[in-house]
């Protein structure tokens, strides 16, 4: 269960990276609880798994035009399907990471996995995660915060 | 050239770090004239290989790695060459962190994720003790 202050951790992780990374700030929805261990996915998916402390996964989830569009705001002229995947797992260990700086140095956070156009490889190892909508020019994506 | 139009000896640059992009983004992003980069690695025990190759003098180093990771890798390249500059360029945001990549031999850091500017204002701080 994770309290409200550490969900906004996330947030405000989510928030600093679109701003720091593409110079145009991401819209945060209201975070809200889903219980039946399906948080959803899109096309690409940062995996991250979380050991220590906490003990479960984050990620990021987006379509490949949000990402493509995300690399052409990071000047990056490759938007070719390994860099695409590179993006999607580095915005999850981004994200991840920054938590730290709240949650401590016992919040070990794995390389990242991607997963791509396989919707259900994506397993929450819990029922109960934190879905943080992300909308960023006109795409949509998820940050999930999945922890014990 | 320098200001005053005498040559300044280039610095040579090695980028350790697991994504690809960030890789290209330090090398596209750094405005530094003193400094030629020689090499990127993907993990740290290419990063040691590549640093006996090309002996460079400036490091930037992810810490989040597979194979070797960035504090052990800072710690081995520190016992390689002790005058290597290494600026840690990860997304671990705990005080911690920083403080035992230091205590390695790091001389840096820089939390991800950053701005070209952020970036060249760590890069030149770093070389004002070079």
């Amino acid at each position: 269960m994770l309290k409200e202050a550490e969900i906004r951790t996330f947030v405000d992780g989510t928030t600093n990276f679109f701003v720091t990374s593409s110079q145009q700030a991401a819209s945060v929805g209201s975070p809200y609880l889903v219980t039946d261990g399906k948080p959803g996915t899109y096309e690409y998916t940062g995996v991250i798994g979380i050991s220590g402390s906490r003990k479960g996964i984050v990620y990021f989830t987006a379509r490949r035009a949000m990402l493509t569009v995300l690399l052409m705001r990071m000047h990056e002229t490759d938007s070719s399907e390994e860099i695409i995947k590179d993006l999607v797992g580095e915005v999850a260990n981004t994200i991840s990471g920054n938590a730290r700086r709240d949650f401590g140095k016992n919040f070990i956070i794995s390389v990242p996995t991607v997963i791509a156009n396989e919707l259900d490889k994506v397993i929450a190892p819990h029922s109960r995660s934190y879905v943080i909508p992300i909308n960023w020019r006109t795409h949509s994506a998820k940050l999930v915060v999945c922890l014990e | 050239m320098d200001t005053n139009g005498a040559s300044v000896t280039p610095l040579k640059l090695m980028i350790v770090d697991d994504s690809n992009i960030i890789r290209r983004r330090i090398e596209r992003s750094q405005q530094i004239d003193r400094l030629e980069v020689v090499g990127a690695a993907g993990n740290g025990r290419e990063a040691v290989a590549m640093f006996l190759r090309t002996q460079p003098d400036v490091v930037t180093m992810d810490l989040t790695m597979p194979e070797m990771d960035g504090i052990a890798c800072v710690e081995k390249l520190v016992s390689l060459n002790p005058k290597v500059l290494i600026l840690v360029v990860s997304a671990l945001a705990d005080k911690a962190t920083a403080v035992e990549a230091i205590e390695k031999g790091a001389n840096g850091f820089l939390c991800k994720p950053f701005t070209d500017r952020q970036l060249n204002d760590a890069l030149a701080e770093l070389l004002t003790v070079a």
